[in-house]
């Protein structure tokens, strides 16, 4: 079991960059794996993770060479192979498995065809063989009915199945080590503890080696025996999985953990200061010397070594480590946030909303009649208190986003209303609603790199609200665009950059400073942190609850984290194919007894600890369409007992704690089953 | 907090900005030899009246289809009007009438385009199925039409190109509108309540900016030679102005014998537009829009 098969060996790889200086990505990395391990990469990005994988398949992308060491697979040095002998090793001997199957799989080529093209290169099985391989590789990664599998196209299948017939493929030249570039990033949550249960079967059943790269702690804690951790290109810890998670003796580890959210707390994550340096911008010291809280003037002189010691059979790469030792208790520790005035008033109401994507058709129009019968979203009834968090949860599809949009007035709503402030109706048209409405709810979006203008420097993009709500100008103008950014933390050099010139963190602090520019009463937050690394994450979430503490704004937060949500907000609604399945205070949400739905959501957070399996209680099927009659759940529940969940909407009942939960079976009884 | 990250990336103003735009575009030689076209025809355009050698309108039978020599560079014409004059001269009209030209042409072209782009639904519909109609339409039978009603003066030919050249602008401008009209800052900017004017003038134009610019530099070329074809028919510029799709066509029967007389116009018009085209192409990549279709790898 013993046996290496593939060492990297002091390997650097960088690119020149157009002043002609040499500027290295990886900086000195070795490592080993042997057969049958798996051993997880992790790191945020830019920290070279990716690109150490692929040179572990010996490949270097475009631009960047390797300046020193090598890749030995079976003591052969990949680096140095002609692409006609790598041709030989990759797929055979090293497979690997894209994080977007649906985008690497050939649209209009069968499943079945394709993992043909795999078995051809790759074995010398004749075609009655290759097609009873093919029946037998996609029953291994356990795709419903195999035969008809086999016969059909990408898109009929739904992004786990695809990722599912992308493990297939990899299977198919029987390698002896499978590479992972984030395979479960894009999918939701019970998907993805679905594909790491199935990858970990697989790496026991073939005894392949795995190397699994992912920013994911929690993806990384299910199914690795040995962890790598990089920073800044060099690997700072390397050692077992459980010594790794449960007791980091790096800091930035230790600080990586600690930034992560967590089903089991509640309050928020303490974040990490800074963010990871440029590639080619340290010269001495210690790569994280800015961001360490045990740094001393050694470190910014001299960069530590990658030590071992042995009796932790770990690697780390610090001159302290030893004061983190026995620091792990406080690892379990977040901070406290202050919870709202549970006697506000309320600020923003739904009432019986209901929004569909679906155009009425011409002579439904003519004759009044209404035509989708089954909308995307239906009766949602949220009453939102002011200077309260409250959060839509749910996976994509359930209509969480859709609701928020229709809030800001970006989509109709075809139902129902939504009032604001002292029960005035608010118009579902953009264009209808008065200036001091549009300036009372504001969005924040996903994706900062989008949300902002990249042709505008931040002063630009900050003084566009407070040109257009406040009228201000000049002097004035310029000094309320400063206080912004002291809002959100940021310089007042920053006015002068361009999106580009800044960090993902940065972008979004702009975009939570555009946001406090209207002075808001309500920011709508769209999975505000899912595109940020965790430590960023975890700053940003404190930002936006100290913003809100001070200026006691409301917030509507929606995520598919469940974790994350945990942490920020006061209150939780939980949504399946656009209906509501739960609503109540987010630590009774948290606790049973809970709707099937969110207890099939809790089973499948992945939680940075290895001790914590999820729990797979319901199949990962994808829905296209919500029932039209019935329960909304009925489709995957595994807690179903009938027809009645066909057939009847089922009723809303009370805890005893306070949440509401929509289920036929008695609440009481739901409590005992699910103990 | 998140430390300043980029250092090196100072900030620039607009004129450095243009020059460093030319630097890029002067680095490869495509670029530098359609930059160095286009300025030597410009250039030439202002300076010629004053060193032309001889009065181009001045006809003499004592000179008549003269060959190449010493006195006369390119030889004379069927009226005895010297060549070599005609020609430096003849580009004059042609590169202001299309360069006043390609403005409209962007000017409407292009904010018609990001209107539509931007609006979107029935008023998209309409008037792209208009600029469709007006697509089919063989423009040359259309400009013909207009010049005979309304005279063949620069006041006329410049917005009749215009109109004509900026239909193919309209739609680039709405593609281009289409790709920047999903993105975020733009939805945020109407969530804000930003009006449409607003979201065309701050969020749309320095995005799609760039790929305008670059087509109605193409459509400034393409023009140059409709021009040039309008002038051919005898619809362009009156005589006894010269212009080089004039002479041509003036010199074209002429061409087995005096072949000099209709060379040196071609010579003209075809570098001014392999110029343009090139110095298009170059400024393109310059600002990061490939027009080429290679493989990215």
């Amino acid at each position: 079991m013993n046996e290496i098969i593939e060492s990297v060996k002091n390997l650097s790889i960088g690119f020149n960059s157009q002043k002609g200086k040499q500027i290295s990505i990886l900086r000195n990395v070795s490592t080993n794996i042997k057969k049958g391990e798996t051993v997880g990469i992790v790191g945020e990005s830019g920290s070279g993770k990716s690109t150490l994988a692929l040179a572990m398949m010996g490949y270097i992308k475009q631009g960047l060479f390797p300046l020193k060491g090598e890749c030995l697979f079976k003591s052969k040095d990949l680096l140095k192979m002609s692409s006609r002998q790598l041709e030989k090793i990759r797929g055979r001997k090293i497979a690997m498995i894209p994080q977007n199957a649906g985008q690497a799989l050939t649209p209009n080529l069968k499943i079945g065809y394709q993992i043909d093209e795999a078995l051809k290169l790759h074995t010398d099985l004749n075609k009655t063989e290759r097609d009873k391989k093919i029946s037998e590789l996609l029953n291994k990664v356990r795709l419903p009915s195999p035969e008809t599998m086999a016969f059909r196209y990408p898109h009929e299948l739904s992004g786990g199945q695809q990722q599912r017939v992308a493990v297939a493929m990899a299977l198919a030249g029987k390698p002896d080590l499978l590479l992972l570039d984030e395979p479960t990033t894009g999918l939701d949550v019970t998907t993805q503890a679905h594909v790491l249960e199935l990858l970990r079967f697989i790496a026991k059943d073939t005894g392949t080696s795995m190397i699994y790269v992912s920013h994911d702690l929690g993806a990384i804690a299910q199914v690795s025996d040995r962890i790598v951790v990089m920073y800044a290109g060099e690997i700072v810890l390397e050692g077992p999985a459980r010594k790794i998670l449960k007791e980091p003796i790096h800091p930035y580890t230790y600080g990586l953990l600690k930034s992560i959210p967590k089903l089991s707390l509640a309050g928020l994550p303490a974040s990490m200061p800074g963010s990871q340096p440029q590639p080619g911008s340290i010269n001495e010291g210690c790569s994280f010397y800015d961001r360490c809280n045990l740094a001393t003037d050694n470190c910014k002189k001299n960069s530590p070594d990658l030590e071992h010691i042995k009796e932790l059979d770990t690697n780390v790469r610090c001159f302290n480590y030893k004061e983190l030792i026995n620091q792990n208790n406080n690892l379990q520790t977040s901070i406290t946030k202050k919870s709202n005035n549970s006697e506000a008033n309320e600020v923003l109401k739904l009432k019986d909303v209901s929004i569909s994507y679906a155009k009425q058709k011409f002579f439904d129009q003519l004759l009044n009649k209404i035509s989708d019968q089954n909308p995307t979203v239906k009766d949602i009834n949220i009453d939102i208190k002011k200077g309260e968090t409250i959060a839509l949860v749910g996976e994509s599809g359930s209509g969480k986003s859709t609701i928020l949009k229709s809030i800001a007035g970006l989509l109709k709503t075809k139902d129902g209303q939504i009032k604001f402030e002292n029960d005035r109706i608010l118009s579902s048209d953009l264009k209808m609603r008065n200036p001091n409405d549009l300036r009372a709810i504001q969005l924040i979006f996903q994706n900062p790199d989008e949300s902002l203008n990249p042709n505008h420097t931040v002063e630009q993009i900050l003084s566009q609200p407070l040109k257009l709500y406040f009228n201000l100008s000049g002097e004035e103008l310029k000094k309320n665009i400063i206080d912004l950014l002291k809002k959100v933390r940021l310089g007042e050099f920053y006015m002068s950059r361009y999106p580009r010139q800044l960090s993902g963190g940065e972008k979004q602090r702009v975009a939570v400073a555009r946001a406090f520019a209207a002075k808001p009463d309500i920011i709508l937050c769209d999975e505000v942190t899912s595109a940020l690394d965790v430590s960023v994450q975890a700053a940003v979430l404190n930002l936006l609850q100290q913003l809100k503490e001070d200026l006691g704004t409301t917030y509507v937060f929606v995520s598919h984290d469940l974790a994350v949500v945990r942490a920020i907000s006061d209150r939780v609604a939980v949504l399946y194919q656009g209906r509501l399945c739960e609503i109540g205070p987010s630590q009774n949400v948290y606790k049973f007894p809970s709707h099937p739905y969110t207890e099939v959501l809790l089973g499948a957070v992945l939680e940075p600890d290895p001790d914590i399996k999820p729990k797979l209680v319901a199949e990962d099927i994808v829905e296209e369409k919500p029932p039209e009659k019935g329960c909304s759940f009925q489709g995957r529940c595994p807690r179903k007992i009938g027809d009645i969940c066909n057939l009847e909407v089922p009723p809303w009942q009370i805890g005893e704690n306070g949440n509401a939960i929509r289920c036929h079976i008695n609440i009481d009884e739901l409590a005992s089953l699910q103990q | 907090m998140e430390s300043n990250l980029i250092t090196e990336d100072k900030q620039k103003n607009k004129l450095e900005k243009a020059f460093e735009i030319l630097k890029t575009m002067a680095s490869k030689p495509s670029g530098l030899i359609g930059l160095t076209i286009v300025l030597f025809h410009v250039i030439l355009a202002l300076i010629s009246p004053y060193i032309a050698p001889y009065d181009y309108k001045a006809i003499s039978p004592n000179t008549m289809l003269l060959a190449p020599s010493a006195e006369h560079w390119f030889g004379t014409d069927s009226l005895g009007r010297d060549v070599f004059t005609r020609t430096i001269l003849g580009g004059r009209t042609a590169l202001t009438v299309t360069f006043f030209g390609s403005l409209i042409a962007l000017l409407w072209g292009g904010l018609l385009g990001i209107f539509c782009g931007l609006v979107g639904g029935k008023i998209d519909d309409v008037v792209m199925r208009v600029v469709d109609a007006f697509l089919s339409i063989p423009w040359i039978l259309a400009m013909l039409l207009i010049v005979s009603l309304l005279g063949t003066s620069t006041e006329v030919l410049i917005p009749a190109l215009g109109f004509f050249y900026g239909k193919g602008i309209v739609r680039v401008a709405r593609a281009a509108t289409h790709d920047v009209i999903a993105k975020d800052f733009i939805v945020s900017a109407r969530a804000r309540g930003h009006s449409n004017m607003s979201i065309i003038w701050n969020e749309i134009i320095p995005n799609v900016r760039d790929a305008i610019l670059v087509e109605g530099a193409m459509r400034w070329s393409w023009m140059l030679l409709g021009f040039s074809s309008l002038s051919f028919l005898g619809f362009g510029v009156s005589p006894p102005t010269p212009d080089w799709g004039l002479m041509i066509s003036n010199a074209r029967g002429l061409m087995s014998f005096a072949y000099w007389s209709v060379i040196a116009p071609i010579v003209g018009l075809s570098s001014l537009i392999i110029g343009i085209n090139l110095t298009a192409d170059a400024f393109a990549k310059a600002l990061g829009i490939d027009r080429s279709t290679k493989a990215p790898v």
